[in-house]
């Protein structure tokens, strides 16, 4: 299996992926399924959580469906080209799995009104056009939460990808979270532009240390910088996977974004028919988030970021729990109520605490 | 203040130290008159034969072997195109780029999300205990000290010794050198082969210090930044020094202003080394006469032996 998608990876461009890389069934009758990733499947990051749900799909469905994925897609015109060529080979469902893939994946929904999509992280829909997304920030909380009791100098590090809300949601839910048990506690930050760049999130994560951070958290997906405060013998959070193989004294936990039951579910309502576009954001509580193990942390600690998580569960705590008040110090909601959920996905602003300004 | 200095310093020279390696080998491989656009795919393919090296051996100073010998071999597939085939140099040092990043991350794939044990640093006792010095001057990983060694070494060659001279000679005039009866191809082959373990050296550096694990394309352009230094430097060794750390800092700096608080656009601030290397080459090119006098004149013409 490894030999044909490495094969496809040495002659270099996704269009020979298009044209020799899916698993073709041999009945027709059976329905296919097919996911576009970002990355590579051994990111151990973003896109192995979708390799993985995936996988659940094959394992829950066996041969009734056939599965296929197309990995290292770039969020440019060839994800058009990838997502059109899916569509015509007869797929059915095709989940595209990055915040990118949102305008191609429209625009083939629109050319193709029978073929069904789900657009992971986006905001456009159609009749045929669905999104889902995991509410990150709520795992994002219980990591301030651990920071803040952990953190000797109270700044945290957070290596950021690029500013759009998703990403300013998370440094606001983490600094927020820190401040619940260390109401000093600041945040600095950096983006580098890109999700999946070891070299960049190293150099990032000892730009931050170098500067007093002295506990670091990521959006981005490779275990770099894990690795980095290994060597310097701090601690730091994994990103969308349990990374604690790599940083196995530096690892508190990380999110996993679980998408395995939400992929099964809607395959089931494809081989139902009743396959209808929705807009779900699953957290905690729908087990599309879940937490790795807590470690490497006092008990003391490790029983607060439990009942945090039951509480964030049982909508006791909410992360976004209006009365914070933003960089410029003006209030932001009401207290004791939840911003709305389109305050969530357009979040521009950056909470009391954080050092540096969002580019503009 | 001092510990941010230091770590500062520490960091650079991690930075600076694939790119000093690489251009290093590169230099050596123009001043014989052969352009080999390949470093990147040598890098890559140097990274991931260290990483898998060291990971069967479990030693990552095996494993830096391994990657100089992994860039070398594929270096040869360079020679047999351009050297013995007469191939264009820019397209066959090109092809070298992208089949080496789609033969890594072939090899590669069975060794993502696998992490070592880093290449170990220096420590003399006493020596690497001092302050601010310690550390920066005698607590770096062996391969700090090879990049300065290997400029030295490669300076000393070219300026003073007879296989200096020829491969000099081979550069700025291969008829003449083929006239005075020297085996040109020959000769550039072995430059060659030197470039690729540099590079190699270079990639080995990547995925067993700068990073501790394999991942597709990790050197990230870096190969492309060490063949502009080569320019930059006008083909004098030394000038790489300072080429490599100038833009070690602003690769490094570019995160540490933002942790400061600096609102630049990440773009433009992932843009930075590139930026910052047109705006040296075009600087270096406004001086003509300096790279006619160190340009090896016949960079990048195929030889064929007439007679």
């Amino acid at each position: 299996m490894m030999n044909r998608r490495a094969f496809n990876t040495l002659l270099g461009g996704t269009a020979a992926a298009v044209g020799s890389g899916l698993v073709t069934s041999a009945e027709a009758a059976v329905p296919k399924v097919a996911f576009v990733y970002l990355g590579p499947v051994g990111d151990f990051g973003w896109t192995y959580q979708h390799e993985v749900g995936r996988q659940e799909v094959v394992k829950h469905f066996g041969d009734k469906v056939s599965t296929s994925f197309i990995e290292n897609v770039p969020e440019s015109a060839d994800a058009e080209r990838v997502i059109a060529a899916l569509a015509a080979k007869g797929n059915q469902l095709i989940f595209t799995t990055s915040f990118g893939y949102m305008n191609p994946t429209l625009k083939v929904a629109t050319q193709k009104p029978k073929t069904f999509f789900e657009h992971c992280a986006g905001y456009k829909h159609a009749d045929n056009l669905g999104t889902y997304n995991v509410r990150f920030y709520e795992g994002r909380y219980i990591q301030g939460v651990i920071a803040g009791k952990m953190s000797k100098t109270g700044v945290i590090g957070y290596i950021g990808s690029i500013p759009i809300p998703e990403v300013v949601m998370g440094m606001n839910a983490t600094l927020l979270g820190m401040r619940s048990v260390n109401p000093n506690a600041k945040m600095k930050f950096v983006f580098i532009n890109s999700w999946y760049d070891p070299g960049k999130e190293g150099d990032a994560c000892k730009a931050l240390l170098d500067q007093g951070c002295d506990i670091i958290t990521q959006h981005t997906d490779s275990p770099a910088a894990l690795q980095v405060c290994e060597q310097r013998g701090l601690k730091a959070f994994g990103e969308a996977t349990d990374m604690i193989k790599f940083a196995s004294k530096t690892q508190l936990t990380s999110p996993v974004n679980n998408w395995g039951p939400y992929y099964v579910k809607r395959v089931q309502a494809l081989l139902d028919g009743t396959w209808k576009t929705d807009d779900i954001w699953g957290g905690l509580d729908a087990d599309m988030l879940v937490m790795a193990p807590y470690r490497n942390m006092p008990d003391d600690v490790m029983a607060l970021a439990k009942s945090t998580e039951a509480d964030i569960k049982a909508g006791k705590i909410l992360p976004f729990n209006g009365g914070m008040k933003d960089q410029s110090g003006a209030q932001k909601g009401t207290a004791g109520k939840s911003l709305d959920d389109g305050q969530l996905a357009s979040m521009n602003w950056l909470v009391e605490g954080i050092e540096g300004k969002l580019p503009s | 203040m001092i510990v941010l200095l230091t770590n500062i310093m520490l960091s650079v020279i991690v930075t600076s130290t694939p790119l000093l390696l690489a251009a290093t080998g590169e230099l050596v491989v123009e001043k014989a008159g052969v352009l080999n656009l390949g470093v990147e795919g040598m890098m890559l393919v140097g990274a991931i034969c260290g990483f898998a090296v060291a990971l069967k051996t479990g030693s990552p100073t095996i494993g830096v072997l391994g990657g100089m010998i992994g860039g070398a071999l594929f270096s040869l597939l360079f020679s047999v195109l351009a050297l013995s085939f007469l191939a264009a140099q820019v397209p066959a040092g090109l092809v070298l780029t992208i089949f080496g990043s789609g033969l890594s991350a072939l090899i590669g794939a069975a060794y993502v999300g696998i992490s070592i044990e880093r290449l170990p640093h220096l420590a003399i006792p006493g020596l690497s205990d001092i302050p601010i010095i310690g550390p920066i001057l005698f607590g770096e990983d062996i391969l700090v000290y090879i990049s300065f060694v290997a400029v030295v070494g490669v300076s000393l060659v070219l300026r003073y010794t007879h296989v200096g001279l020829v491969l000099r000679a081979v550069g700025d005039s291969a008829d003449a050198g083929h006239a005075l009866g020297y085996d040109v191809i020959g000769i550039r082959y072995l430059a060659t082969l030197f470039g690729g373990a540099m590079a190699g050296l270079a990639g080995a550096y990547m995925s067993l210090a700068y990073n501790t694990s394999w991942s597709e394309n990790m050197t990230a352009g870096r190969g492309w930044i060490a063949l502009a230094l080569v320019v930059f430097s006008t083909w004098r060794p030394f000038w790489l020094i300072a080429g490599a750390y100038l833009f070690g800092s602003i690769m490094y700096m570019s995160f540490f202003l933002q942790g400061f608080g600096i609102a630049i656009p990440s773009q433009f601030v992932s843009a930075l080394p590139y930026i910052a290397t047109v705006v040296v080459l075009v600087i270096i090119s406004s001086n003509k006469a300096r790279i006619r006098m160190s340009a090896p004149a016949c960079l990048g013409k195929p030889f064929h032996a007439t007679s």
